[in-house]
């Protein structure tokens, strides 16, 4: 494109940029705030002395929350919570999906299994009428509460069935000619060709796993099972100090709470950033599949 | 397609055959859905009852009509909540369409491809955190004692604000923050848009005398204008949706008046006061209104944009 040079499109530019660069920093300028409080001392950090950069530069609050048993805990029922709930996640998504984006001359009752899950998009039962149900088929204060209700993620379901859908027919027919059975076709030619949708429908739910944290609270009997959003609630959110056993007292004099509430904030954002902005190209394919589809 | 290559008889025949892969693969998607969208689904009629826990979800309840709903209508906090939860939604839907349009188009209008790549991976950033992480920075940043925030408006002479704990301000900054955390990864869409706009027209334009202005408001902005209405219909469907994520995580009883919504009040109706009964009709009612909106959203994507979900 021609770039014009008059003065009011450079000025544009100028401004342009500032606005955008403006803006993106708005969305990092938080968390390194955060970083930097984690990492100074507590009378700095208690003071409001820390901005950007850490003042009285110290590990700390990080070695208090590296001995901190229950962080460590919560960790684990997250890190299990993702790697299970994840993959029933794509195994319902694929063994749904699959079916459904078949043409209805392939498979007469497509319409009424669409219609079957994507009423569940529509009404709902709400929080109570579920928490009986989950109270009923006994997990509630079970691990499986966190990842069975949720197992069958219909919104990704639509993703992945639009995306099957673009494969060519031809695939298949060639694949049906060799004899080989749905299952095989389903496994052996679309699964492979539709990987970027797969990680679209993986990343996304791996990030619901990792950062939901209601479900925890709602149906975990104890504290101590909860996952780590969960577990984080209860400190940084309800600001109680009830999670400390008498020995953390003496910590609290060296470490304020601040410091390692920011130290666990950030620990707890860490798997995040590592993984979303690599996984873009995925997302930013699905995101628009999902919603633009015409 | 092919169909001729089979004999019509051998199909008859064969068909439930050949379906039933499709069947079997369904089976175990279909069980999970019916136990856990389904008997919730049917589980409203506590709505109607009152409700003691004990005895389980179709369990011998005492039917009570439309008392439950009667009782919520005559309960200050519920019109409250109502009223609270219509005003931030519908600042958000429309926060949420126009400013991620006009960052989109700012963004198009970087050339420097390195710049915008980067500027786009951060804006998507606080979508990916939790409002458990972001409650926990924003309750910081945002304090009135010493806050990252408060402590720049002071430098232009600001007084501390309470954002988090005055009525004043709690509704605003829900809205605000809100915005903040989605308006990147709402950009996606309408970037996508802008990509698949023909250079040509770009050219044209130029070549009939327009200039950069000109040609964001006559050729960028006209062809966004199916995705923008799209986006507009479907987000008709979170008219009763205020944010249960963020509004837990931020608000505090001295804010109720102002940020108590439907969603935060049928929790603590619910689960702290364990008045199930009331509770479901209230939910209820969100599901009945959201439903009804979702479903004229939809179709009205249907009518105007042609947008089919399946």
């Amino acid at each position: 494109m021609v770039e014009s040079k008059h003065w009011s499109s450079r000025l544009f530019n100028v401004l342009n940029y500032f606005i955008i660069g403006f803006l993106a920093l708005s969305c990092l300028v938080p968390l390194i705030h955060v970083f930097a409080i984690s990492l100074s001392s507590s009378s700095a950090a208690t003071g409001g002395m820390v901005t950007l950069w850490p003042v009285d530069f110290t590990l700390e609050s990080y070695a208090y929350v590296a001995r901190r048993a229950a962080f460590w805990k919560a960790m684990g029922i997250s890190v299990l919570r993702v790697l299970v709930g994840v993959g029933l996640n794509m195994f319902f998504c694929i063994l749904c999906a699959y079916p459904l984006s078949k043409e209805k001359d392939q498979f007469r009752h497509r319409t009424v299994y669409s219609w079957y899950f994507f009423l569940t998009m529509l009404v709902s039962g709400g929080l109570i009428p579920l928490y009986m149900v989950i109270r009923m088929t006994g997990l509630m204060g079970t691990f499986w509460a966190l990842v069975i209700p949720g197992a069958v993620p219909v919104y990704n379901i639509i993703l992945l069935l639009n995306f099957f859908r673009q494969t060519p027919r031809e695939l298949e027919d060639a694949a049906i000619i060799d004899g080989a059975s749905q299952w095989r076709i389903m496994w052996q030619v679309y699964v492979p060709t539709s990987t970027a949708a797969l990680a679209t429908v993986a990343l996304l739910s791996t990030v619901y796993h990792w950062n939901e944290w209601f479900n925890g609270i709602l149906y975990m009997n104890t504290p101590d099972q909860y996952p780590l959003q969960s577990y984080l609630r209860t400190i940084v959110i309800d600001m109680k100090l009830t999670n400390m056993g008498a020995n953390d007292w003496q910590a609290l004099v060296l470490v304020s709470d601040k410091t390692i509430k920011c130290a666990q904030i950030f620990l707890a954002s860490i798997p995040i950033l590592l993984v979303y902005p690599f996984l873009q190209r995925y997302f930013v394919k699905g995101m628009v599949l999902g919603s633009v589809k015409g | 397609m092919q169909k001729s290559v089979t004999a019509p008889d051998l199909r008859r025949s064969g068909r439930f055959r050949k379906e039933l892969p499709f069947h079997l693969m369904l089976l175990p998607g279909v069980i999970i859905v019916f136990i856990y969208m389904y008997i919730p689904l049917s589980g409203l009629i506590i709505a109607f009852q009152k409700f003691v826990p004990a005895k389980g979800l179709f369990g011998n309840q005492k039917w009570i009509g439309l008392d439950n709903f009667i009782y919520l209508y005559k309960l200050p906090g519920a019109i409250s909540a109502l009223r609270n939860t219509v005003i931030i939604a519908f600042f958000k839907i429309v926060l949420h369409l126009i400013i991620p349009i006009t960052v989109s188009i700012l963004l198009n209008e970087i050339r420097n491809a390195g710049f915008r790549r980067t500027a786009q991976t951060l804006i998507y950033l606080p979508h990916f955190l939790s409002w458990i992480i972001l409650g926990g920075i924003l309750i910081d940043i945002l304090s009135p004692n010493g806050g990252f925030v408060n402590q720049i408006l002071g430098l232009f002479g600001v007084e501390p604000i309470f954002f988090l704990g005055s009525n004043d301000h709690f509704r605003f900054t829900l809205i605000f923050t809100d915005v903040w955390k989605e308006f990147g990864f709402n950009t996606i869409v309408y970037l996508a848009a802008i990509t698949n706009i023909d250079p040509n027209q770009y050219e044209a334009a130029t070549i009939d005398g327009a200039n950069r202005f000109q040609r964001m408001l006559y050729v960028t902005l006209p062809n966004m204008r199916m995705i923008i209405v799209l986006m507009m219909v479907l987000s008709l469907g979170n008219v009763l949706n205020a944010g249960f994520d963020q509004v837990f995580n931020l608000y505090s009883k001295q804010v109720y008046s102002t940020g108590d919504i439907l969603d935060t009040f049928i929790y603590r109706i619910g689960l702290l006061d364990a008045q199930f009964g009331v509770a479901t009709a209230m939910g209820m009612f969100k599901s009945v209104v959201s439903t009804l909106f979702i479903s004229i959203s939809y179709y009205c994507a249907y009518k105007f944009a042609d947008y089919r979900i399946f």
